[in-house]
């Protein structure tokens, strides 16, 4: 296995707070990757950086074997990184469909490209894709009617229409109903599976983490807690009490 | 979908009444003119406003760049542009027929261009900024090209620049008897800009249409709604904001052109960047009809003009205050304008699907069987959950 994501020495402080002190950690090809952690110990911050939303103090960040710390979100997005908020962000006003349209990549796009027509294969994929994730009868509804459940799996869809290399999941199972959960995870299976993606998820149910990660990194107080597969990680003291002491 | 339906009819009514107008009321074609002004800058504010959800306040800076690059070209090829607008000169001018139509051909292609140029420049400054701040940057860039204009004398100053008259009993007049009879050539100047401002409303309108059912106009919409969202896909949102500024700036410098020689006469503050007037009627203009949408700024200009000119006739010494008062009804009581309360009221109208049945709880729920259908028909899990 290769790295996808090499992230070396990375601090980040909001003026006297270290949200982030010196993490590294890697993504492996092709994986399945958890990020966990009790509320306010860094993981946000940690995606913030690695897609270029803000600049770091120091580390380093390679996506691909490249150094990205330098370029900012749309660049980063371009080479195939891609996230979802923790608040989800959809476009309000438009409609399911043009929201995937306006997910469509911007890889390699030229100038007159800009100004293209919608094309049919595109909206075949996008009402496919919606289809996946169970909105397929809500396609023509404004995004800002969905309910947040599906808000959220209208923003995974959106992701996947975009054919990221990797996406970095903040919390998707977070408020959304319980009866939605399992299928969504169902869903992140899948994209990982079949479409190839490779998924860095941050997650606070731990049961939903478990399951679906092959190796997983714990965050406390800024710092890298500890590492590895999920029943690793289930039996260790350290990780239990950081989320003890936690509650 | 009626919305369709009527758009059909509003093509017609207006290609006829365009057509039409400088016959029937010869003696308003001024006034209808500016009428196609008033549209263009109603449309172009709405590219950036409505369509994209940046509110510019100093649009009418291109307005007026386009006026002066127009101005300056005019002269420029026939006269020293120095001597020609000294107001203590003593040279005499005059512009042959040639000249004159020449000087107006490039004054109008270099205005457009020179004020995307322009738009492209100070894009680079403004598009730092966002909500609020933005509109005031704008502003302020406007009411300082004013000011910096007035100080410069070499085209004009303060006082300003004469535009070459139009020329009269000329050749170019049997142009016009062809279709309009016999024609007066006083009238001449009229009929022609008359003619020149429907043609680029005609184009503007025509152009932001193909526009905004390309992918680009529903960038302009995506970056409105969620511009933090737009740059996490990977968007130029600066790009895209700088293209939407710069065709808005080529139609407005456009009829920056056209409107100094209608009025025959610029100067910097009250006619080329008249930011309280024109400034801000372009974005009432826009919010009466309708922000965001393609009819609504043609809607709200037209309404607005009618407004506008009857109050300047019959209630002078109070058309300021009807002018404030509709001000404060559009900004206060009816933000969406009349095609946003249309779009609302009758969506179906415009082939907006609205949800009548679920909300919340009962949603989630039926989302949830939604994925587990969809699940059965890509053939169940990838893996058995484990453990
Ligand atoms: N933009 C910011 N400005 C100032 N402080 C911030 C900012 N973003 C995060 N922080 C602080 O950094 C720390 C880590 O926050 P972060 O959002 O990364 O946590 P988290 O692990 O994602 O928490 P949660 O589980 O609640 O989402 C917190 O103390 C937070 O208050
Ligand atoms: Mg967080």
């Amino acid at each position: 296995m290769t790295a996808l994501i090499e992230v070396d020495n990375v601090s980040k402080s909001f003026g006297g707070v270290v949200a982030n002190n010196a993490i590294g950690l890697n993504v492996e090809q092709g994986s399945i990757t958890g990020l966990i952690g009790p509320n306010g110990s860094g993981k946000t911050t940690l995606f913030n950086s690695i897609v270029g939303f803000h600049p770091i103090d120091s580390g380093s960040i390679r996506f691909e074997g490249r150094e990205i710390s330098n370029l900012r979100v749309p660049q980063i997005a371009r080479l195939g990184m891609l996230r979802t908020f923790q608040q989800t962000r959809i476009f309000r006003k438009l409609n399911c469909v043009e929201n995937m349209h306006a997910a469509l990549s911007h890889r390699g796009g030229t100038f007159r490209s800009m100004f293209a027509k919608k094309s049919g294969q595109a909206e075949e994929r996008a009402e496919g894709l919606l289809d996946f994730v169970g909105l397929y009868q809500k396609r023509k509804l404004r995004a800002g009617d969905l309910s947040f459940g599906q808000q959220k799996l209208l923003e995974f869809a959106m992701a996947l229409m975009n054919e990221p290399k990797v996406l970095l999941l903040d919390e998707p199972t977070a408020g959304i109903n319980p009866t939605l959960i399992n299928g969504l995870i169902d869903r992140l299976r899948l994209a990982n599976d079949r479409f190839g993606v490779t998924l860095f998820v941050i997650e606070h149910n731990m049961r939903v983490i478990m399951n679906l990660a092959e190796h997983i990194y714990c965050l406390a107080h800024g710092e890298l807690l500890a590492d590895g597969p999920p029943d690793a990680l289930r039996n260790d003291q350290r990780v239990i009490d950081a989320y003890l002491g936690a509650h | 979908m009626t919305g369709k339906r009527l758009e059909l009819p509003g093509y017609l009514l207006l290609a006829v009444f365009g057509v039409i107008a400088p016959l029937v009321f010869p003696a308003y074609v001024q006034q209808i003119a500016m009428l196609w002004i008033m549209i263009v800058f109603a449309l172009t504010w709405d590219t950036m406003g409505g369509q994209m959800g940046y509110n510019s306040l100093g649009n009418i800076f291109f307005f007026g760049a386009g006026m002066y690059i127009a101005a300056v070209c005019q002269i420029w090829p026939w006269y020293d542009v120095g001597e020609y607008t000294d107001p203590s000169g003593s040279l005499t001018t005059s512009f042959t027929t040639d000249q004159y139509f020449l000087g107006l051909a490039l004054g109008v292609v270099l205005a457009a261009i020179g004020s995307v140029v322009l738009a492209a420049l100070f894009g680079l400054i403004v598009f730092g900024l966002r909500g609020p701040y933005f509109a005031i940057g704008t502003l302020g860039m406007a009411i300082a090209a004013g000011e910096l204009i007035g100080a410069w004398d070499w085209i004009g100053g303060g006082g300003g620049i004469r535009l070459p008259v139009f020329p009269s009993g000329t050749d170019a007049e049997p142009l016009f008897r062809v279709p309009f009879g016999d024609i007066q050539s006083a009238d001449l100047q009229g009929v022609f800009f008359y003619w020149t401002c429907f043609v680029l409303a005609v184009l503007t309108f025509l152009f932001l249409r193909w526009l905004y059912r390309t992918r680009f106009g529903l960038m302009l919409n995506a970056i409105r709604d969620d511009e933090t969202k737009a740059e996490a896909l990977g968007v130029r949102t600066q790009l895209y904001k700088t293209v939407a500024w710069s065709i808005s700036a080529f139609f407005l410098g456009i009829s920056g052109a056209l409107f100094g020689n209608i009025i025959g006469f610029m100067e910097p503050l009250e006619v080329a960047f008249p930011t309280v007037t024109f400034g801000i009627f372009m974005v009432l203009m826009a919010l009466l009809g309708g922000k965001g949408t393609l009819w609504g700024p043609v809607i709200g200009a037209t309404l607005f003009h009618i407004i506008k000119e009857v109050t300047w006739t019959h209630l002078l010494g109070w058309q300021w205050v009807v002018l404030g008062l509709l001000i404060v009804v559009t900004v206060v009581f009816f933000q969406q304008g009349i095609v946003g309360w249309l779009q609302e009221r009758r969506p179906e109208w415009f082939g907006i699907e609205v949800d009548r049945g679920t909300a919340g709880q009962r949603a989630d729920a039926e989302a949830a069987e939604a994925l587990e259908a969809a699940l059965d028909d890509a053939g169940g899990p990838a893996r058995e959950p484990v453990r």
